[in-house]
């Protein structure tokens, strides 16, 4: 297969962004989404086209393709240069496959909004600059990718920018990802500085011949986290991304989801050879994800936007996957990352579908029943529910369960506290995630019927959904307008375009696990095997040391993710009163949960703040105001005062300039007659 | 035969009388008249070394001089004319519009 290839497939959803974003505008809705779904579809077959061409026998490990020098100085050089080798493949599969599927499932979400070409274009933006990431072959085009889907990020989750939450947001998602950038930065100058080029094999080659010892090594490592954490959303950055939710919600399903929150694990695994040699960092890494899981889990109990619980979810599951990398899991991490994009995205998509169904609705509190209104999304929605809970046999069974069963063997001296948090966090997100689902789908409906059923609305209707829209307003903590072809019609089913990718997706995430089933469950782990010639270096050992453990393991974690889903049943469909019960006689956990720990508010108090301080006085009222306006202002001042001054010179009266002509003809002979006698001759 | 010198100060001194009239006086014409004063100093300066030095190139010079001079003149009295209708004066003082 030709390599040249490789280029067409960031560069075709990028012409799509050009078209659309430049006369899109004046295209018909039909073009616009034509468009934009054929140059998602080729990029898609050329992946499928290469994943065939690597699969074949005497296929090479990487395919690359080069181009001529990119920044080319004395001693550093860097190219357009694109890689592919396994793990990027399988980025490159989840990229098209579920953007795809994404794109889709948007024509009809989106087929009532405004700007609907400014969707499509900045949809096909994000897919360019996230297929340039994973395809990268240094860290600096990697970089040019991460700024990219961060810039595609803000501009989809602002995508309602005349709303001043989703402004915010989308603000609050491009700083904070600023403060992770920053430590990739600072990552890549230290890479430059100790080994003078930045494309990945050069480096890993030689950090593998001869490692950096000591704290640069180190550094370099906990940098690159930072970025990591930044991007996917761990602590202590993860806050970006519930509020991310303020976007449309395919945006959440591909961006906030399945592709770009996972380019921190995907970094983590491509630098695995530089990991490997920091245990530091490492066991850093694994912290940081179990912390992360842990926490979002707890937050998620309580939350009542069905896109938030979703939010918190994803940044645990990220945490999980971060847990992976940290003890060396990686093609565990990743295989995580890919049955997650299958299972949360089809979450986010059957979420979009219910707040489709109820024309806006986002409170779990207004909804219930819902599942005979719309038994496809109700099917489809249920198999993402049991995927993410671990039940087997759906996809994030197998994935989580190789995580737990990695953390366990893994000679990290915390491993048993990191399974044991990794677990907990299990049993947690069964809890919620069956919540969210007795809330949604059974009981009674608690949504407000007359809402749809006024075909024609009159006057008294109309006023009564005026009212109804004010009261959710307040009552919802962000209720987007996004559906806004509100209160023209009854709950309904949403059509082919959207359920069509939920039931691919529903799929995947039944079968998308069993490419990795463990030995010990009778499978080959044929997902291990495939990433094994990428992360060669760092194959675990204990291999088929222990399948009796690796059953009892999943035993325990089927238990937990069991007990989760009964109390769940218990709370929520049983004696529905219970949930709220507990948080009246915990009043303090429940406030500190609903208030998600009070981080945007410790963070507002003890680094916002200040920094606003300091940027106002110093920054902006000393350095910028005082100094640099200053200057600009004096020296205008001293021209004008020196105008001022010879301007009474230029009085229009020629006789006075006749008198300055002849004074000035006087001097001249002076110097003539007299001044020779000062100068050298 | 009378030394150069007593031309060249008989020059120096209608030259300066040219420039302090030009410096002093009000009316247009007076300042015009001035300046031809100068204008014919520095001719008799140029016929006075020419006789010196037996050449006459520096008395064609003077020719042109006296050419120009009557362009001069001749354009002029028109401006001081064009002048005189636009503003009703001839003092010099009053006409300053182009200052700042």
């Amino acid at each position: 297969m030709n390599p040249q290839l490789l280029w067409l497939i960031p560069i075709l959803p990028f012409a799509g962004f050009l078209l659309n974003g430049t006369i899109g505008r004046k295209l018909p809705r039909a073009l616009v989404a034509t468009i934009a779904l054929l140059l998602t579809a080729a990029p898609a077959l050329i992946v499928a086209q290469l994943w065939l061409f690597m699969k074949s026998a005497g296929a090479p490990l990487a395919l690359s393709v080069v181009s001529r020098p990119w920044i080319a100085v004395s001693g550093f050089q860097v190219n357009f240069a694109f890689t592919v080798d396994h793990l990027t493949l399988i980025m490159l599969g989840i990229i098209t496959g579920v953007g795809f599927l994404i794109h889709i499932y948007s024509v009809g979400y989106m087929a009532h909004e405004e700007g609907y070409w400014r969707f499509f274009a900045y949809l096909n933006l994000f897919m360019f600059f996230m297929l340039v990431l994973v395809l990268a072959s240094s860290f600096l085009l990697l970089f040019v990718g991460w700024e990219g889907v961060g810039l595609a990020s803000y501009l989809l989750i602002g995508f309602y920018f005349t709303k001043d939450s989703a402004a915010n947001a989308g603000k609050k998602a491009f700083i904070v990802n600023r403060i992770g950038d920053f430590g990739f930065l600072l990552a890549m100058f230290l890479l430059v500085a100790h080994y003078g080029t930045l494309d990945f094999n050069t480096i890993f080659a030689s950090i593998a011949a001869s490692p950096l010892t000591g704290g640069i090594f180190t550094a370099i490592a906990l940098l690159l986290v930072l970025g990591a954490t930044g991007k996917s959303a761990q602590i202590p950055l993860y806050i970006w991304l519930p509020d991310a939710m303020e976007g449309p919600t395919p945006v959440s399903a591909l961006i906030h989801a399945a592709t770009m929150v996972t380019a921190g694990i995907y970094m983590v695994a491509r630098c695995h050879v530089l990991f490997d040699h920091s245990p530091a960092a490492l066991t850093v890494v694994a912290c940081i994800g179990a912390a992360t899981a842990l926490m979002a889990a707890t937050i998620g109990l309580v939350q009542h936007d069905i896109k938030r619980v979703l939010a918190y979810s994803t940044v645990s599951q990220l945490g999980y996957m971060f847990l992976a990398c940290g003890v060396g899991a990686y093609s565990a991490g990743i295989f995580h990352l890919m049955t997650h994009a299958f299972f949360k995205g089809l979450l986010f998509l059957a979420a979009g579908s219910v707040i489709h169904a109820l024309s806006g609705e986002q409170d779990m509190r207004n909804m219930g029943g819902l599942r005979k209104r719309i038994p496809i999304t109700f099917w489809t929605m249920s198999a993402g529910v049991f995927a993410i809970c671990g039940i087997i046999p759906f996809a994030g069974f197998y994935s989580k369960d190789e995580i737990l069963y990695q953390t366990f063997i893994s000679p990290n001296p915390l491993h048993l506290l990191l399974w044991f948090v990794g677990l907990l966090t299990a049993g947690l997100t069964s809890f919620y995630m069956f919540r969210l689902w007795f809330k949604t789908f059974f009981g009674a409906p608690r949504f407000d019927e007359h809402h749809g059923t006024s075909q024609a609305p009159d006057l008294h209707a109309n006023q009564l959904a005026a009212v109804h829209a004010s009261k959710t307003s307040t009552l919802v903590l962000e209720a987007e307008p996004e559906p806004s072809h509100a209160l023209a019609h009854a709950v309904h089913e949403s059509p082919w375009i959207m359920t069509l990718p939920l039931i691919i997706l529903a799929i995947l995430s039944l079968i998308g696990g069993w490419v990795g089933i463990p030995a010990a469950l009778g499978g080959h782990n044929e997902f291990e095997h495939f990433l094994a010639p990428v992360f060669a270096s760092a194959a675990p050992a204990a291999e088929a040391s222990s399948h009796g453990l690796e059953i009892t393991l999943a035993a325990i974690s089927l238990l937990t993710a069991a007990l989760g889903f009964f109390i769940a049943y218990l709370f929520y469909y049983r004696k529905p009163g219970t949930a709220a019960a507990l948080a009246a006689k915990y009043r303090p956990i429940y406030s500190l949960l609903d208030h998600k720990y009070w981080v945007d508010e410790i963070y507002g108090r003890f680094l916002i703040t200040p920094l606003l301080v300091i940027s106002r006085l110093l920054l902006n009222g000393l350095i910028d105001g005082g100094i640099i306006q200053g200057t600009g202002a004096g020296l205008g001042a001293s021209a004008r005062g020196g105008g001022w001054l010879v301007r009474s010179i230029q009085s229009g009266n020629i006789r006075s300039y006749a008198g300055w002509l002849a004074a000035g003809a006087a001097v001249v002979i002076a110097i003539v007659l007299f001044g020779h006698h000062g100068l050298p001759h | 035969m009378v030394p150069i010198a007593y031309y060249l100060v008989l020059a120096a001194v209608l030259f300066c009388i040219g420039i302090a009239a030009f410096l002093i006086k009000r009316n247009v014409i007076t300042i015009f008249m001035s300046i031809e004063l100068m204008l014919n100093a520095v001719n008799l300066t140029f016929v006075a070394f020419a006789h010196m030095w037996h050449q006459v190139s520096g008395q064609i010079f003077v020719f042109f001089v006296m050419v120009v001079a009557a362009a001069e003149a001749a354009v002029g009295l028109a401006i001081i004319i064009a002048l005189f209708r636009v503003r009703q004066t001839l003092n010099v003082d009053q006409v300053d519009l182009l200052k700042n």
